[in-house]
């Protein structure tokens, strides 16, 4: 009889919730029992807001997903489910509006393989793409390439085929593919979560693009900050070189191909493609100019096509379906599908997949579930430090790259961060401008010197010391950096600033002219107090406070030292009688 | 300049000729000798650039760039606050000032115990239980301002067993 297959969903996030344990405590029961499963590790199953999730196959059915399987349910599914072919509770429904509208491809295999058992890809149509590729002249799968309309997914989306095309037509005796997987976007891990979940999807690509290019050699560019992906990546790489998908004479095509690791040290700016090159040559990751682009003069001074890690996975699909299958999902401009990692005050955190042409209001109110509590929705963030916030106008925007443009948002790479009413949105600006400054490589002085001066504008509106006039020098400053900036950090980084002053232009002025901010979040302009009325002297702040900026006996009206106090907001929360307002 | 041990030099000699002594690996270089070391101070730069055949300040500029490598030694464990946009949202500021106001120290400082360097990351991937705090390989999540003595409590004890 064939045996049950349970599944453990064990990319960062499911690590951090514990799902180790949660597999010993299988792996110990069913020995126990003596009931034949097969424990599986895969990568992200995207219900990260349920983590641990288990997936459950019995022999001939379909997989059953599992979230929150804390010890006491993991019991429960082994009592009920498995011995007694029962339901239980945290079944996550497959129709569920969290999956109905997905669509996956990118992501099709990531929390349903082992990563670290190249023979499980292999069985789920894995290097078949390769394997017709190289029967193919490789003009001809750079034009289905084209017509697939594939564009980049790291930000920029250009279309992966002319790039293609472009590096093909440099002349060069040596040339390189490198793959982009720096991932900055802080809050953001789609890159991280298919390289942790589906790594050979992204080495098959490459090899892919290095017979396309006529490469045969390709690097993979991968923040140090993600060792369980470099881990599986080194894995991955070492399988594919065992059966012969790497090294020379691949599949007797007479190609040949391999494929380097490099390290990021923590420097978002390596994210872009120029800087990323030098860093990759062992020098200070500055951006330079272009052109030269990389597809003529890139990673030592050779042409070089440099992917994103999501684009990559999207190809071998391709190659398998043909381009008319990609190109019949999505919209006019742009085809497929986007991943998302959707994070912030929404009920159902996670990665998720969407075709182009979803809408926001599609993937936030039914995918995300909403948002989390009683509050209301503010606005989403897409595309980082190099993106804007929408507000609640926007929802019906269909995803593209063109029409998020036009919102006053961008694409970005994929993160996507709800806001309720708590966030303020100067807060939010500031918080985006803070990590460009941090970022700068300090080459360039509108990007160096004026996101500083940028940022003190938007301090002092936060302190409660700016006047109206102010907000004409932000336009204005924020539209000189954008225009004198050499690469892209620097003429996208006034834009969460810009898109928030458009957008919430009331907000702005309520900090400026009455000092107030709606979201009680800009430490400067509020101030806690007890209402003497409804306090009952229960202790419960005194003793919560960390600064001793509480006094007051029990069972008598408490005070609260304005000066001490260092706007925690702890008492607010821990008061259970709503003595506690915010001024 | 202090010396270094001649222990490390040799480890860094080895090292630099694992590369091929070629400059284009200086930050493969950097990474493992940081790993060993546990950071990167000019002593160690010298023997690098020598051995590459480069300038120290092309080193040190390199060094300096990345927010990966450090010039001082870090503590036994290095706390880290999630900063990225997800924890950000959640309050993770409030955690990161808890931190700094009971350890006394900064942003990338070293309590005077040498027990806890206090950083700050962007993203750890677990944005579902934002705030997130790593010490180590461990995540903590949705961590509030009042677990903060809690957590510094547990790995001052770790730290006295360790002793
Ligand atoms: C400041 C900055 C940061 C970037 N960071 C990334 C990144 O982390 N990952 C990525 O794939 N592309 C990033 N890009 C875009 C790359 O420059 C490049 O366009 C991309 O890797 C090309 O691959 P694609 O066409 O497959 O998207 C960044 C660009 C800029 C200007
Ligand atoms: S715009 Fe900023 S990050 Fe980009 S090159 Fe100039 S200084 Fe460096
Ligand atoms: S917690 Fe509330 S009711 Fe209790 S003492 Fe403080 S203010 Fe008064
Ligand atoms: S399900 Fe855990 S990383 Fe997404
Ligand atoms: S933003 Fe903190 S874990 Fe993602």
């Amino acid at each position: 009889m064939e045996n049950t297959i349970i599944k453990f969903a064990m990319g960062t996030c499911g690590i951090a919730s514990g799902t180790q344990d949660i597999l010993n405590l299988f792996d110990k029961e069913l020995s126990r029992l003596n009931y034949p499963a097969q424990l599986v590790k895969t990568g992200c199953m995207g219900h990260c807001y349920a983590e641990p999730t288990i997936s459950i196959t019995l022999p001939g059915r379909e997989p059953v997903y599992f979230g929150n399987v804390n010890e006491e349910r993991a019991r429960d599914i082994i009592d009920h489910f498995l011995l007694k072919g029962d339901k239980t509770e945290g079944i996550i429904p497959p129709e569920g509006d969290f999956s109905k509208k997905q669509f996956k491809i990118a992501l099709k295999n990531c929390g349903e393989i082992d990563p670290e058992n190249i023979q499980e890809y292999i069985d789920r149509e894995g290097y078949k793409a390769l394997m017709k590729c190289v029967t193919m002249k490789p003009e001809k799968v750079i034009s289905e390439m084209k017509a697939s309309g594939l564009r980049g997914r790291g930000g920029g989306g250009y279309p992966t085929g002319l790039k293609w095309e472009n590096t093909r037509k440099s002349k060069s005796d040596v040339k390189y593919v490198v793959c982009n997987a720096d991932e900055g976007d802080p809050g953001a891990f789609m890159d991280r979560s298919v390289l942790e979940g589906d790594p050979h999807s992204v080495i098959e690509a490459m090899i892919i693009c290095g017979y396309s290019i006529g490469a045969n050699k390709g690097l993979v560019y991968i923040r140090a900050e993600y060792p369980l992906a470099i881990s599986r990546l080194k894995t991955a790489l070492h399988q594919a070189r065992e059966q012969g998908f790497l090294g020379e004479n691949i599949l007797n095509s007479r190609f040949s191909f391999d494929i380097e690791i490099r390290y990021g040290a923590g420097a978002f700016v390596c994210g872009e493609e120029t800087a990323l090159i030098h860093s990759m040559e062992g020098m200070r990751g500055e951006p330079t100019f272009k052109p030269p682009y990389p597809s003529v003069k890139g990673y030592m001074g050779k042409p070089t096509c440099v992917n994103n890690v999501e684009t990559l996975a999207n190809i071998p699909a391709i190659i398998r379906n043909g381009s008319e299958w990609f190109a019949s999902i999505g919209t006019a401009t742009s085809k497929g599908t986007k991943v998302f990692a959707l994070a912030g005050k929404i009920k159902r955190t996670g990665l998720i997949e969407v075709p182009m042409g979803t809408t926001l209001r599609e993937i936030i109110f039914e995918i995300g579930g909403g948002i989390k509590g009683i509050k209301k929705f503010k606005a989403v963030q897409t595309g980082g430090p190099s993106g804007g916030c929408l507000s609640e106008k926007y929802l019906d925007t269909p995803i593209d790259y063109e029409h998020l443009l036009e919102a006053g948002s961008m694409m970005g790479s994929g993160g996507m961060i709800v806001l309720d009413e708590d966030d303020c949105m100067v807060s939010m600006a500031k918080f985006y401008l803070e990590f460009s400054i941090d970022e700068s490589c300090g080459k360039c002085a509108p990007c160096r010197i004026g996101n500083k001066r940028l940022y003190e504008m938007l301090e002092r509106i936060t302190d409660g010391k700016a006047n109206m006039s102010d907000l004409q020098k932000i336009k204005d400053l924020s539209v000189v950096i954008k225009d004198t900036s050499l690469c892209g950090l620097g003429q996208t980084s006034p834009n969460p600033v810009l898109s928030t002053l458009n957008q919430f232009h009331d907000e702005y002025v309520a900090h400026i002219d009455e000092h107030f901010c709606h979201a009680h979040q800009c430490k400067e302009l509020i101030h806690y107090v007890i209402v003497a009325d409804k306090c009952t002297g229960c202790t419960v702040c005194f003793r919560n406070c960390p600064v001793e900026a509480i006094y007051g006996d029990k069972g008598e009206v408490h005070t609260i030292l304005d000066n001490q106090c260092i706007k925690c907001g702890i008492c607010f929360s821990k008061c259970k009688f709503n003595a506690i307002i915010i001024n | 300049m202090a010396t270094l041990s001649e222990n490390s030099r040799k480890f860094l000699v080895e090292l630099c000729k694992k590369y091929r002594n070629d400059e284009h690996e200086l930050i493969n270089v950097l990474h493992e000798a940081q790993d060993e070391l546990g950071y990167l101070p000019v002593e160690v730069q010298h023997v690098i650039a020598g051995e590459l055949n480069i300038p120290d300040a092309r080193v040190y500029g390199v060094v300096t760039f990345y927010s990966f490598f450090t010039m001082v030694p870090k503590g036994k464990f290095d706390i880290s606050i999630c900063m990225g946009t997800a924890c950000y949202v959640k309050g993770s500021e409030l955690i990161l000032d808890e931190f700094k106001r009971r350890l006394k120290v900064k942003v990338g400082g070293t309590t005077e115990d040498g027990i806890f360097t206090l950083s700050t990351l962007r993203c750890v991937g677990a944005c579902s239980l934002a705030p997130v705090v790593s010490i180590g390989s461990k995540v903590f999540g949705n961590v509030t301002p009042l677990q903060v003595k809690k957590i510094i409590d547990e790995y001052v004890e770790k730290a006295e067993e360790l002793h």
